[in-house]
């Protein structure tokens, strides 16, 4: 089973995966399966369950029922396996603010076993390619948020995960800060890393290759952005997710 | 191991980067003793006494004299009536009011008695309790002296010892209970708020994330405070010796070794309460009241264990500082060693046991 997962191309699986809180069934048996160097958008309103689905796959949460596989790992078992091939961006701005830029670089490559040489190598290329070299020394706390959130974002593919679990991640920014960060994104999955990421704003699920909509802990829909406006007979993702969203029971938690 | 040192190194950078709380940090110890030890003192010095004496003779000049050249006393009025008594106490001019009976001097020396009346302002009765003994041996002393020159061999004269601390003196009593409340402060309530602040900020979802152990975040926590707390001991023991000139009389190695197994309980109660919130305040709030109010309140440090009542002398066995605070001074003041407070080395160490136990296991690995 395994040995077939890690030379198929699919590097996120879930079947049927539940968790339930007490009597409360926050996810309810979603599968689904995404590709290596797919961006898979994980859509939803506020308490549909999107970030706990997340949290289950990203190892910080077991399933109560059903099964996952994190880049050819089994979420349940191997969860030690899963966090070395997987980076992590919360929704929560997720670096040291009283560090300076490189401490935190230099934090979480060691964190993830990276050897010092690696660590310099690859933080002199990551100022250039950000034109960050000025801030190189500065504290985090110091910079504007855009510049926050790439750096973080960065920061979680820097050890070269397999996957990177994005949670929301471009709260609170304006449009072409946004679109800055998509770059980003796009030059990650052409190096094969895949993204995972759930978010607020439709523009953002345009840009992805498949969309995923959950309401009320299922996932009502599942395609590209264009499919799923030819499904629904609508103009924009926007509306595709208020006709989705609409039907949910739940009060936002 | 790696991990952990790099950890390591980004938790001082907090502390560091931090500079107002680290001069708090190492402040606070250094500011409490010269506090305690010149300013809050409960000695008696240069208490101001006011003199009530209808008639100013000899006998009555001699003994006002005497009270006013101790170290003790000041003399500052003299009042002829008593309607004035009530007025020195109320504009704060005296503590204590000695009053001589009419014609002191002259039934002094015919009859060979007097009477003198000490009142004393009871607000602080302690402290009244304290100079009013001062005053009645002074007054003892001279009397004591006049009967000297008579042929009367029988005098019997009180004498009352103060074993250990012969000078009364108070920085004695409260170098333990200053180190036994710093360490608390340091190791408990810093860790704990540390650690909550990374759930807070939402750094400590993306530790948990990684494949770091959380045994090493734990530890990595730990270890500045540790070495704060070092330090603070360090700073504390040497201005108690050079400052305040109080020695440590018995086993350095024994105050060491308790000491260390104080810092440890502290950090454990730390990590449980970090355990226990999810938000700063609310570890401040919980080592503020659950650890600081018993430390000062129950450990022996300001009042006696003894004088408590059954059910709170109860309660305060489960203060480690109580412990602490009766290890060190046994082993400072007394002179004592290992075989003296082998028992409270036991209840420290058996607390450090159940609370690491306890807390390692409510350290939640997993976010849910």
């Amino acid at each position: 089973m395994l040995q077939d997962i890690s030379k198929s191309n699919k590097v996120i699986i879930a079947e049927k995966l539940t968790k339930m809180f007490g009597s409360f069934t926050a996810v309810d048996q979603i599968s689904f399966e995404v590709e290596r160097g797919e961006i898979f958008g994980f859509l939803g309103a506020n308490g549909a369950g999107k970030t706990t689905a997340m949290r289950m796959l990203s190892g910080l949460s077991i399933p109560t029922s059903g099964k996952g596989f994190v880049a050819g790992y089994d979420i349940s078992k191997e969860s030690e396996m899963v966090k070395k091939n997987i980076g992590y961006m919360s929704q929560k701005f997720s670096l040291y603010d009283d560090l300076k830029v490189w401490e935190n670089i230099e934090l979480f490559g060691g964190i993830y076993g990276m050897k010092p040489d690696d660590i310099k190598t690859k933080t002199d290329t990551l100022m250039y390619t950000l034109k960050f070299e000025k801030e190189r020394n500065k504290l985090v706390g110091e910079l504007p948020l855009g510049f926050k959130q790439k750096l973080a974002f960065s920061v979680s593919i820097f050890h070269n995960p397999q996957v990177v679990f994005l949670d929301e991640p471009t709260g609170g920014v304006d449009p072409i800060t946004r679109r800055q960060f998509w770059e980003l994104i796009y030059e990650a999955t052409s190096q094969g890393i895949t993204v995972f990421v759930t978010t607020h704003y439709m523009d953002e699920a345009e840009y992805c290759d498949r969309v995923s909509i959950m309401v009320d802990g299922k996932i009502e829909a599942l395609d590209s952005p264009k499919n799923l406006k030819k499904q629904f007979n609508a103009n924009s993702m926007d509306e595709v997710f208020q006709q989705l969203a609409r039907k949910a029971k739940r009060v936002e938690l | 191991m790696k991990q952990l040192l790099s950890f390591v190194r980004k938790e001082f950078y907090h502390i560091f980067r931090d500079k107002t709380t680290m001069m708090i940090l190492l402040g606070i110890p250094i500011i409490q003793m010269i506090l305690f030890g010149f300013a809050l003192t409960t000695e008696v010095k240069n208490t101001q006494i006011v003199v009530l004496a209808p008639t100013y003779d000899d006998a009555t000049e001699r003994i006002v004299n005497k009270l006013n050249n101790s170290t003790y006393f000041d003399v500052v009025g003299r009042i002829t009536n008593k309607d004035e008594i009530e007025n020195s106490f109320r504009s704060g001019k005296a503590k204590l009011v000695v009053v001589f009976e009419d014609r002191f001097g002259e039934k002094f020396r015919h009859e060979g008695k007097g009477r003198i009346q000490l009142i004393a302002d009871a607000t602080d009765p302690n402290a009244a309790t304290t100079f009013s003994f001062y005053a009645s041996n002074i007054i003892n002393d001279y009397q004591r002296s006049m009967m000297g020159t008579t042929k009367n061999p029988y005098i019997i004269s009180p004498e009352v010892k103060m074993l250990y601390n012969p000078q009364m003196i108070g920085a004695y009593n409260f170098v333990p209970g200053v180190l036994g409340m710093i360490i608390i402060l340091i190791c408990a309530m810093m860790t704990s708020i540390a650690i909550v602040r990374e759930k807070e900020k939402g750094t400590m979802e993306v530790l948990l994330v990684s494949p770091m152990k959380p045994i090493y975040s734990i530890l990595s926590k730990i270890t500045p405070y540790f070495v704060l707390s070092c330090i603070n001991f360090a700073s504390i023991i040497l201005l108690s010796i050079f400052v305040l000139k109080v020695p440590v009389t018995g086993s350095f190695s024994a105050l060491i070794f308790i000491s260390l197994l104080y810092i440890f309980v502290s950090l454990a109660l730390g990590l449980l309460i970090s355990t226990l919130t999810d938000s700063q305040l609310a570890a401040m709030l919980i080592s503020g009241m659950g650890l600081m109010m018993p430390v000062l309140l129950l450990s022996g440090m300001i009042f006696p264990i003894e004088s408590m009542p059954v059910w709170l002398q109860v309660i305060s066995n489960i203060v480690p500082a109580r412990w602490y605070i009766e290890a060190v001074k046994a082993i400072m003041i007394q002179g004592l060693g290992f075989a003296s407070v082998w028992k409270d080395m036991t209840i420290l160490a058996f607390m450090a046991f159940v609370l690491i136990i306890v807390s390692l296991k409510k350290f939640k690995v997993r976010l849910e």
